[in-house]
């Protein structure tokens, strides 16, 4: 059940390891150069992309966020992922290199460079959610002058998702109490169940929004001050930000394979 | 002046779908009453209970909280002097940790961070949930949940509390202390409940809402001993004041 278990990274995120007392602006930051990066690649781009694990890796030891967790979350939402690249392979039967006498075509290679890009790109997410929580990042985002509109959609999307998936699982299990075959439900079955979830949610949400405005709530949710390592943020993003530039410039795997292959000759 | 009273005058209700909520409601709570709002499933009690703090604005009729008319304008004011505990402690923690929960409404009101983390933990001590701050809310017991909600409240120093089936998916000794706790509260209050035993042990006034209408308004005593008030408003006597028919066949 774990899996489902969304609170789970609201606990982790509580933590005390040094990455999570790091300022929060330093970690968004990072990670948002992180992404931009990655994303920047071009399509057929795979070694290039492998030293950039390093630091969803880095993220998860130092914050002691459990690596399993991490991959039962990327797993969960990998779907998406595949949807995109699958037809790379159908589309695109170019023929890149041959391993053996197997050829493999640019669609594939564009496949796994999709699929690494995912990896990278929603793991980061995941754990600056992790070490940082949700709340303190949309604070941060907030500061560095998103609109406070957006601000409160995150805030309200963050509580609700829970909700929703409370509602879900509830529904879920009430279906699956009262329907003794083991099949999955049909699509038949899937449109009122989608329809009262809606319902249910919009009460939740209501009922979660009224009990916000009687404390006060004005469209703006301060956040506990959490210490912060003053300079350290800082240079923890710059570091970063260096070796991200760097891995972006430079294609070290290839970098590092030629200078193997130099010694060898 | 006081804070404290609570007046409702011909207060009506229809919701949107046309199902009708109340159909003109009147009576006045005084400086430290504790009073119950008992009746059926649908008579209006949650509905009237919105109304005390404005989530739902009168549409006929007036509510005064303190001598202040709720209204669109005095929003503010009469959510500082009302605090409301909702029937779903769910619906009332929605911050990442306790902690944070009973502080939102403090930071609401713009109180400085440094008595924040005091105020905070008075309240949770006062309801005995001090060890409960560092927790994240769903991770907690229903009994947990319920004094964490009412801790959210207090906080904000309220001079009216008011809950909703303030018993509702309690164990029989976490109902019991909440009891208890709830007896120490000096503040005006006013409870929503099906639970009469609660109201019996709680409150020294009842009032009875059937079909939106106050159906009766007095000593807790005087009405819990109207069989025929109680039986047609949709309620029974209290448990305790009930003549049970001897179980030691079933023992």
């Amino acid at each position: 059940m774990e899996r489902f278990d969304l609170g789970y990274m609201d606990k982790i995120s509580t933590g005390n390891s040094p990455l999570h007392r790091l300022d929060p602006g330093a970690k968004v930051i990072a990670t948002f150069v992180f992404i931009i990066t990655v994303v920047s690649f071009d399509r057929y781009e795979i070694s290039a992309l492998t030293p950039f694990f390093l630091y969803p890796l880095f993220m998860a030891a130092i914050g002691n966020v459990p690596f399993g967790y991490i991959l039962r979350k990327l797993l969960a939402v990998s779907p998406f992922a595949v949807f995109i690249g699958i037809f790379n392979p159908i589309i695109d039967r170019n023929i890149l290199f041959y391993v053996g006498s197997l050829g493999i075509s640019g669609g594939w290679v564009s496949f796994v460079s999709i699929f690494m890009r995912f990896i990278l790109t929603v793991s980061a997410s995941l754990l600056l959610v992790a070490v940082t929580g949700f709340n303190s990042i949309c604070m941060t985002l907030e500061k560095y002058g998103m609109p406070r509109v957006f601000i409160v959609q995150l805030l309200f999307m963050y509580r609700y998702m829970f909700v929703l998936a409370d509602e879900s699982q509830k529904m879920v299990r009430a279906r699956s109490v009262r329907s003794f075959a083991s099949r999955p439900p049909g699509l038949i079955m899937f449109v009122p169940l989608a329809g009262q979830l809606l319902l249910r949610t919009l009460d939740r949400a209501e009922c979660v929004y009224r009990a916000m405005v009687c404390r006060g709530f004005n469209g703006q949710v301060y956040p506990a001050k959490r210490p912060v390592s003053g300079q350290s943020g800082w240079f923890f993003a710059a570091a970063w930000i260096i070796f991200f530039v760097i891995f972006r410039i430079y294609n070290i795997p290839f970098l590092a394979g030629s200078v193997v292959m130099g010694v060898f000759k | 002046m006081s804070h404290h009273i609570v007046e409702a005058t011909d207060l009506r209700y229809t919701y949107p779908d046309g199902t009708p909520g109340l159909e003109g409601v009147s009576f006045r709570i005084t400086h430290g009453e504790s009073v119950a709002i008992v009746g059926a499933n649908g008579a209006g009690k949650s509905t009237l209970l919105l109304h005390l703090n404005g989530c739902i604005l009168p549409v006929q009729g007036t509510i005064s909280i303190g001598g202040t008319l709720v209204s669109r304008n005095t929003l503010g004011l009469v959510r500082r002097t009302v605090g409301m505990v909702f029937q779903n402690a769910d619906d009332q923690l929605f911050m990442p940790t306790v902690f944070e929960d009973v502080a939102f409404g403090l930071r609401n009101m713009g109180i400085k961070e440094s008595e924040i983390g005091h105020r905070v933990a008075e309240a949770l001590n006062t309801v005995g949930a001090g060890h409960l701050a560092g927790r994240p809310p769903y991770k907690l017991s229903q009994g947990e949940k319920r004094l964490s909600a009412i801790a959210t409240v207090l906080a904000m120093s309220p001079d009216i509390l008011v809950m909703d089936e303030p018993s509702s998916s309690l164990d029989p000794k976490a109902r019991s202390r909440l009891i208890e706790l709830l007896k120490t509260f000096r503040h005006t209050k006013i409870f929503a409940t099906h639970d009469l035993d609660l109201a019996l042990d709680l409150c020294e006034r009842t009032i009875v809402i059937h079909k939106g209408r106050v159906a009766a308004d007095g000593g807790t005593g005087d009405i819990f001993n109207n069989t025929a008030l109680l039986y047609e408003s949709g309620l029974e006597k209290p448990l305790r004041m009930q003549k049970c028919p001897p179980l030691f066949d079933k023992l």
